[in-house]
């Protein structure tokens, strides 16, 4: 951690500060593919969405490298206490960055059929939730390089209003598809574009929930008010 | 930016000697020991329990007071003069510190094995036999039986049992030190300390001194004094961190290794001490 004593050992230092770099980076490729992938769906570039569907094999690679260099410094340097809550934490946190890239990629490749099916359909609410979606990735990604737990907690809490943002977009499109049955294969697309923001959004607590236990040994409670209410939401055929 | 709402204090730190680990009784309760070479307060003030049939193991920088603690528990300072300890070290009702606590009965019942193995220059059976004789009268079959017992124990039958009257100093380093540990419990004590035991033996004499801990615990209160980490991460089920003669904390190994309390804990068994 920044504020402590360094190690004895120099090159134990070196390589932790590289398990952080290397998660600072494959987080910086993450959350240009979640921008990109944005962007492809708002500004209806396909060119933007294929770029985004090809880098995702890189951050494929970007989480083996993670995963190998951590390995080998759990064989090598045996870490203990905070050192060893590093590395599981970097451990994790690329399963999560892995994941978030796997959710750009599908978003860029559904902004693709969208722009066929329905060029002209309003993308304003979806855009606003990618936005606020971007801003706590980017916050949790930092949380991993300041060890700031303080500011885990905020963006853990953030989440709630990527939840509430969901909701709202969820109903509209439902009622998109109740005015004109033309609308279902757009609004299917956009429900799950909508649905892979809203576990981009998970995925973003946890990196920020791994934070905190890397920095102070301790888990957040379980009881993160989960704002999704869609999974239990039914039409009224009024 | 302020955060609200989020009461972590259930999780605040609870004083170092409410951390003990759970499950078993004490076998040793030390109470505000202090201990003193001359002028040189070398144990400040120390509360621990020893738990019974756990291992727990004493880490700490040279000149701690871990290896002071373990002569507590067998009186061997009494053995020098200007040295004395006070407060309490209480076990089955008596206190070991106390000057008229007979000193042979106590070191029937704490047994010490030493950082490089002393075996004495006699047969592998003598060495076996040499603390039972000065406590107990055995017959010939009695003491047959119980030099098996300790060997068995000790994970050396098999390895001796053709030569236990061939001379101890013949065995490996090794097979020595897991020899003084069949001397050591062939007493039959309640406490077993281990002055470093492996630090002068190879990597797999290590690992059979350290499983032969974890087959010993079930019969014995184990405390160990080790310079490796990893050891007393694979051989405790309870860890104290002592530094400059203060107990900092004592927890279970699980807990000390993943997530210690203390800053200077951390600092410590991460290698940033300096």
């Amino acid at each position: 951690m920044p504020d402590e004593p360094k190690h004895i050992v120099t090159s134990f230092e070196a390589d932790l500060k590289k398990l952080r770099d290397l998660i600072a980076n494959m987080g910086g490729l993450v959350e240009r593919a979640v921008a990109d992938a944005t962007t492809a769906l708002v500004s209806r570039d396909p060119d933007i969405a294929t770029r985004v569907i090809e880098g995702d094999a890189k951050i494929n690679a970007e989480q083996h490298n993670v995963e190998q260099f951590a390995v080998k410094l759990l064989a090598l340097r045996q870490p203990v206490a905070d050192d060893l809550r590093q590395v599981i934490q970097a451990l994790k946190v690329v399963t999560d960055l892995e994941r978030i890239g796997d959710y750009a990629a599908n978003i860029a490749k559904r902004s693709i059929v969208i722009n066929q099916v329905a060029s002209n359909f309003p993308l304003a609410g979806l855009g606003q939730m990618a936005l606020l979606v971007q801003q706590n990735l980017k916050a949790s990604i930092d949380t991993v390089g300041e060890a700031d737990p303080q500011k885990a907690i905020l963006v853990w809490r953030a989440d709630q209003m990527v939840d509430d943002l969901y909701n709202t977009i969820f109903r509209e499109l439902i009622t998109y598809m109740m005015e004109d049955a033309r609308n279902i294969s757009a609004c299917t697309h956009l429900m799950f574009i909508a649905k892979n923001l809203e576990r981009i959004g998970d995925h973003t607590t946890n990196i920020a929930e791994l934070t905190y236990y890397a920095v102070t040994g301790q888990t957040l409670p379980d009881y993160r008010p989960k704002g999704d209410i869609t999974s239990t939401y039914m039409a009224s055929s009024d | 930016m302020e955060i609200a709402n989020h009461d972590l204090s259930a999780q605040a730190p609870l004083p170092a000697s409410l951390h003990q680990v759970p499950g078993s009784e004490p076998r040793v309760s030390i109470r505000n020991l202090n201990f003193y070479y001359g002028q040189t307060h070398a144990l400040k003030n120390i509360s621990i329990d020893f738990p019974d049939r756990q291992t727990t193991a004493m880490i700490g920088p040279s000149g701690c007071g871990k290896s002071t603690l373990l002569r507590v528990l067998n009186r061997m300072y009494d053995l020098y003069p200007g040295q004395r300890a006070e407060g309490e070290v209480m076990m089955a009702g008596d206190n070991l510190i106390d000057p008229r606590l007979d000193l042979n009965k106590l070191r029937r019942r704490v047994g010490m094995v030493f950082q490089k193995p002393t075996p004495f220059p006699k047969s592998i059976y003598e060495n076996v036999m040499f603390g039972v004789r000065l406590h107990e009268k055995l017959s010939k079959a009695e003491a047959a039986e119980r030099v098996e017992w300790a060997l068995t124990r000790a994970a050396l039958w098999n390895e001796v049992k053709d030569r236990l009257h061939a001379s101890a100093l013949g065995l490996s380093g090794g097979q020595q030190q897991r020899l003084c540990i069949a001397r050591s419990i062939a007493v039959r004590p309640d406490v077993l300390l281990l002055d470093e035991p492996t630090s002068a033996l190879d990597p797999i004499s290590t690992l059979k001194i350290e499983e032969l801990i974890d087959e010993l615990k079930q019969d014995f209160t184990i405390v160990i004094v080790t310079h490796n980490m990893q050891q007393a991460g694979r051989c405790a089920d309870q860890v104290a961190f002592f530094y400059l003669g203060e107990l900092v904390e004592v927890g279970a190994s699980s807990q000390i290794f993943t997530a210690p309390r203390e800053r200077k804990t951390q600092e410590y068994i991460t290698g940033r001490f300096g």
